[in-house]
């Protein structure tokens, strides 16, 4: 019995494994190809000269970082309505990349702030909304570390990222009334059309970047989950063992 | 019939956390005295100049009440936690809502009754005069949005925090980033009153303080159940 499912969960993991890896091997080359495009093609700015270039990495992290924030707010409102572990580890695993993705974004505003804006941080609305975004789902991916309870931490963290989504547009609008500063953001449609295709290459390579880490994440994650359950197995029985004898 | 059943176990259970605190009044007293301390804190960090204490006072404030506050919330919880008497409570027929609820309204006069000190202190240490005409009735108004906001998520997360590890970390944690909206609104308005409104903002970040409480009131009502269950 124990063993049949042992089997099983090897074979999904051996078929992930080659899934995931084929994956991440294209985003990897997608985004070298797009880091390449840009360093021949992209004429430095007329102000920033080749600092410009952090944009097409900043500026698609933050994309997919509010791209994975979505998938863990979707993720959640389906587990609690579903109530599916694997819409947990969804979130769990969306919200660990999303977060990495936001630190990246911040780091790299921070970098091209100093040079640029003269200073390494500023109280404008999108840079103090995306600080606290990154807060409110570190909170998220701490909460899962202190409780064990699989169930509960899957119960508790899907409120807990539902709540934090909703705050997302209040953090953000409030924020902006406070303050003003940020340029306008950069998409295809404000930056020079020197710059816009070697943004979208990037943004779709940090996408397919993204689909992969969460994939990977996710089939981890579902695999630990495997092992524990047959831990737990293989007590129960051992404990019913024992009662038999010592009864 | 059943609306009106869990309205009472609402009022029942509010009235249990507030006997229990009457009782001992421990945490009260502590609590109201760190929001005093706290208060102290940031005039001595601030410095004794007279017109940058008045326009930090609202942030010290709201800082003071956030800081002491938080320390309301899992006490909520935990003086059933320690009797078991949570599992009780869960067996008990009814909806989860009015077990929030119930709590919520404890929590809400807990908070106000520390705000009723600490904001007199706070008008003396920051040297803030007391509004004139009807602007009072706005700053109550801003208080009473604020602290429903912060109390709201409190007593929401700390059923949360207060059965997981490391509590005292984790609901600060939690809490505080979800805040930002409610300090942001509750400190501007509160500054821009005491200044007299010359922009005419205080409404809009009363509006917007509104919507924050309506908003997470009712996510929290339909949401606890899943939390209180597991």
């Amino acid at each position: 019995m124990a063993v049949g499912t042992m089997d099983l969960t090897t074979d999904v993991a051996a078929s992930a494994r080659g899934r995931t890896n084929w994956l991440g091997v294209a985003g990897i080359l997608a985004l070298a190809a797009a880091q390449l495009f840009v360093v021949v093609t992209s004429p430095p700015d007329r102000d920033m000269g080749h600092l410009q270039k952090i944009m097409y990495v900043h500026v698609p992290a933050a994309w997919n970082a509010f791209l994975a924030y979505f998938v863990v707010a979707i993720a959640s409102l389906r587990y609690l309505w579903k109530g599916r572990q694997t819409d947990d580890l969804l979130a769990a695993s969306a919200a660990e990349v999303g977060a990495l993705l936001t630190g990246l974004t911040l780091a790299l505003g921070m970098i091209w702030g100093r040079p640029t804006w003269g200073v390494w941080w500023t109280w404008d609305p999108r840079l103090t909304s995306t600080a606290v975004l990154f807060f409110i789902f570190i909170a998220y991916l701490l909460l899962r570390a202190f409780v064990d309870d699989p169930e509960r931490r899957a119960q508790w963290s899907a409120v807990v990222g539902l709540l934090g989504a909703l705050n997302v547009p209040i953090v953000y609008m409030s924020v902006r009334w406070w303050r003003t500063l940020h340029q306008i953001q950069s998409s295809p449609s404000t930056v020079d059309p020197a710059y816009a295709w070697g943004l979208r290459a990037n943004a779709i390579a940090v996408l397919v970047m993204l689909i992969f880490c969460i994939r990977h994440r996710y089939e981890s994650a579902r695999l630990e989950r495997g092992a524990d359950d047959l831990v737990d197995r293989a007590a129960l029985a051992a404990g019913r063992g024992r009662e038999v004898t010592d009864g | 019939m059943s609306w009106a059943s869990d309205v009472r176990r609402m009022r029942a259970i509010a009235w249990k956390d507030l006997t229990a605190e009457r009782r001992s009044r421990a945490v009260l007293n502590a609590v109201t005295f760190l929001g005093v301390l706290i208060l102290m804190l940031f005039g001595f960090a601030l410095g004794p100049d007279r017109d940058a204490l008045r326009d930090a006072a609202a942030g010290a404030l709201w800082l003071a009440i956030l800081f002491s506050g938080i320390l309301a919330f899992n006490r909520s919880y935990q003086v059933e936690l320690d009797g078991g008497a949570l599992e009780s409570l869960l067996l008990y027929p009814g909806s989860r809502w009015s077990i929030f609820a119930g709590k919520l309204l404890a929590n809400l006069a807990f908070v106000f009754l520390v705000e009723l000190i600490v904001i007199p202190v706070a008008m003396v240490l920051f040297q803030v005069q007391f509004p004139e005409g009807w602007a009072w009735a706005s700053q109550l108004a801003v208080l009473v949005l604020g602290t429903v906001g912060f109390v709201i998520l409190g007593t929401f997360y700390a059923a949360m925090s207060s059965r997981s590890r490391s509590r005292e970390v984790l609901l600060p944690l939690l809490l505080f980033p979800m805040m930002i909206p409610v300090l942001l609104g509750a400190v501007e308005s509160s500054t821009s009153l005491l200044r007299g409104d010359p922009m005419r903002e205080a409404g809009a970040w009363m509006g917007m303080l509104t919507a924050f409480d309506i908003i997470f009131l009712t996510a929290a009502l339909v949401t606890f159940e899943y939390v209180i269950e597991v």
